[in-house]
């Protein structure tokens, strides 16, 4: 059998499993690598500016499409600098492949140049990883390394290739499919929990979905069965930051987002149901604010691929342990064949109805400021007119709520946001990733003025792929949701949270050759988007909100879904150290 | 304001792992980065191949942390399976200790009748110490070196608990 280096196995591998792009940066330690990918007629490989770019490009590639990123680094400081996006992969489930150069293997352990102990470093932060010391071993560990990444309950996986490993040869012939000696997720749901599911939703008198990113994971059809069980019940439908769009904005059964920033009609129908049908969320802090006081006189059934997700944080009545897509559709075929009907939810929904009539989204309108609510509520218009295939992303903190809140989702895939680990700098590169997979799409990364600082950087990135992505600044020179935690709970101490010595960003626009649009007031608000809209090219928008905006509606640290502050009236300025110490 | 903690219960967890490079950093990371408790954790290969290795895990807290434990580890993707011992039925589990204690006269009596008493065995003496060797759960391995501190206790080698079901199942 014919012989080939590690490196040439690698791309040899990567061809196999289809994959496209590759994310990445060059260093000493992947220059074999390098070598057999240079001019490759098929896989593309992205230039980076910095090694985390590339881990939230591999996302937004992978949350857009549905396939796997895959990124390429060397070693030591490579390595190190793609922890963040790694992490952010694994707290929001995202499919992901990251191969990492090493030093060769007689000088692992000696503190040799860029050495660093990747696989001890990123042990808790993939959701497997390996160090390849013999090149005969590597493409059954790639092939493997790609189905643990894509299969149940996705995540990232780090593959550490020694330099010398992709210099030695091996024999290759392309790995036979084998059954994993211990990695078995379980994807189809037991027969019981579907039973008791679905009569208890028969049954149910105020049942809810609460519906999360586990929907997204599981691909366009879970989405499309969402609906039709969804419409079968009559239940009304929530979703969780990671799953909108599973569920459409402009659906009728839809109550908006829950939880922290979620709307009050949302939060109150989870207080006062009698049956939350949780689909593939966890019940992450930012949605069931206070424990004792969450949901307490309803009945909950969870759907979720990761039996760990279950009974971590609230103790259900019906644990389904399968995959979203598999277990809806189990759902939906036995509701069809015990012949029910949707129940007559007429007062539960004249309930909610009430709580809708709040209209927790609104805002004080200003004649003279921007208010951020109004710039997204504009973009979401103008961008519909489009007619286009719309895909938003967005950093981290007050821009984010407000791009959750007032810009609505029809369909999964096109909303791309860091929530578990709450990554500052996910977005742009998350938009060029996104925009690498849909390249007709119109990407717009939803900014604050902080957030954007934080992987600038990669606009060379943009640049030099012609990829036409938007960012959309809500600049109010502040780390909005810093200072808003400061104005609740630290009587207005802005502790470093005003953003000083902020860029101009026309100018670095147009350094890196994009164009640069100001907002500066209202008047300017729906020519400047439909500007960036018209735009072939990368665009940059400085849009200048109303400073000392805040997210509202919300349900302050400690407190309970009916505790919600709706407006700037409610706040104290200051808070127990009970709920001071919670995040 | 201070921090409250809960009640907790000690559960002998067996596991099942591919004995690949890195299982026990994985294992007991997992621990520490979810703030589990480790009273002892054994480890050594059990299958001809040395393809697996068996774990032995005593930990301790509320029964919602344990079944957490116990989920957490099943999704490692190295791990093959999880048993809680305690709750799996009635169980076998042994720790092994050496004892060096040292005296001369009447305690060297007194620390080989206790040492009969408990079917300690001596693996090693000079004119004025021994090294005991004592198996049994970790109540009799306390209580004799408890005893042999009041004699002579020199130093103390456990070698944390392993465990079966009982019966003529595999678990």
């Amino acid at each position: 059998m014919a012989e080939k280096s590690g490196a040439d196995i690698l791309v040899e591998c990567l061809l196999d499993l289809g994959v496209e792009v590759v994310f990445g940066y060059p260093g000493g330690a992947v220059l074999p690598i390098y070598d057999a990918l240079f001019n490759h007629p098929t896989i593309k490989h992205v230039l980076v500016r910095h090694e985390q770019g590339a881990t939230h490009m591999a996302e937004g590639y992978a949350r857009s499409t549905g396939k796997p990123g895959v990124v390429l680094v060397t070693s030591g400081p490579g390595a190190t600098n793609a922890v963040t996006g790694i992490t952010d992969a694994l707290m929001d489930s995202i499919p992901m492949v990251v191969i990492t150069g090493q030093v060769p293997t007689q000088l692992i352990g000696t503190d040799a140049f860029q050495e660093a102990d990747t696989v001890g470093i990123t042990r808790h932060c993939t959701k497997h990883n390996y160090l390849v010391k013999d090149p005969a071993k590597l493409a059954g560990v790639i092939h493997e390394a790609f189905h643990i990444a894509t299969t149940g309950r996705p995540g990232p996986v780090v593959i550490d290739i020694p330099k010398n490993v992709q210099i030695a040869t091996a024999p290759y012939k392309r790995p036979e499919p084998v059954a994993h000696a211990s990695y078995h997720p379980q994807t189809k749901a037991d027969a019981a929990g579907i039973d008791a599911a679905v009569e208890m939703l028969a049954a149910a008198e105020r049942p809810v979905f609460y519906t999360g990113g586990g929907v997204i994971n599981s691909g366009p059809e879970a989405s499309a069965l969402l609906r039709e069980l969804a419409a079968m019940t009559g239940a009304p439908v929530t979703s969780t930051l990671m799953g909108l769009g599973a569920y459409p904005a402009t659906g009728p059964q839809w109550l908006g987002m829950l939880g922290m920033h979620g709307t009050y009609e949302a939060n109150f129908a989870m207080n006062k149901a009698d049956l939350i049908v949780c689909v593939g969320a966890r019940f992450d802090d930012r949605v069931t604010g206070r424990l004792d006081a969450f949901s307490p006189g309803s009945r909950k059934v969870h759907i979720d691929i990761d039996r760990s997700s279950i009974n971590k944080i609230i103790d259900v009545d019906v644990a389904i342990v399968a995959d979203v897509g598999s277990a809806l559709s189990d759902m939906v075929a036995l509701w069809k064949a015990r012949g029910h009907e949707a129940a007559d939810l007429s007062a539960w929904w004249t309930q909610i109805d009430g709580w809708r009539a709040k209209k927790s989204l609104d805002y004080a309108e200003n004649a003279t400021e921007i208010m951020p609510q109004r710039a997204i509520a504009d973009l979401y218009k103008a961008c519909n007119a489009t007619g286009k295939d719309i895909i938003i992303t967005t950093e981290v903190g007050q821009h984010q709520m407000w791009a959750a809140q007032h810009f609505g989702f029809d369909a999964p895939n096109k909303w791309l946001t860091s929530g578990g680990l709450g990554t500052m700098g996910y977005g742009f590169p998350a938009a060029i990733g996104a925009q690498m997979g849909n390249p007709d799409s119109l990407v717009i990364c939803v900014a604050g003025d902080a957030s954007i600082q934080m992987n600038i950087q990669e606009m060379g990135t943009a640049s030099q792929y012609r990829l036409p992505v938007k960012i959309f600044i809500l600049n109010n020179e502040y780390m909005g949701m810093v200072r808003q935690w400061q104005e609740l709970t630290y009587q207005s101490r802005y502790s470093n949270s005003y953003s000083d010595s902020l860029p101009d960003f026309v100018k670095l626009a147009e350094a890196y050759g994009w164009t640069g649009i100001r907002i500066d007031g209202p008047d300017d608000l729906e020519s400047g988007i439909r500007a960036m809209i018209d735009t072939p090219g990368p665009v940059i928008v400085d849009c200048r909100v109303a400073k000392l905006s805040n997210c509202f509606p919300m349900i302050p640290s400690g407190a309970a879904h009916t505790e919600m502050l709706l407006d700037p009236s409610q706040v104290k300025g200051s808070m127990t150290d009970e709920a001071k110490a919670l995040v | 304001m201070h921090i409250q903690e809960e009640l907790s219960q000690r559960h002998v967890l067996s596991l099942t792992v591919s004995n690949e490079a890195g299982i026990l950093a994985r294992i007991a990371g997992l621990f520490t980065a979810r703030g589990y408790n480790i009273d002892s954790l054994t480890v050594a290969d059990i299958t001809p191949d040395h393809g697996v290795s068996r774990i032995t895990i005593v930990t301790s807290g509320p029964p919602k942390v344990i079944d957490q434990i116990m989920a957490q580890l099943d999704r490692l993707v190295p791990v093959h399976k999880v048993t809680d011992l305690t709750e799996s039925g009635p169980f076998v589990e042994r720790e092994l200790a050496l004892v060096k204690v040292a005296g001369v006269g009447e305690d060297r009596i007194e620390a080989l009748r206790l040492a009969d008493v408990f079917r300690a065995k001596v693996v090693d003496t000079t004119i004025e110490s021994f090294i005991f060797e004592i198996t049994g759960t970790t109540d009799k391995v306390d209580n004799f070196v408890g005893l042999m501190r009041q004699i002579g206790l020199v130093e103390v080698g456990r070698t944390g608990v392993v465990g079966l079901i009982r019966g003529k199942d595999a678990i």
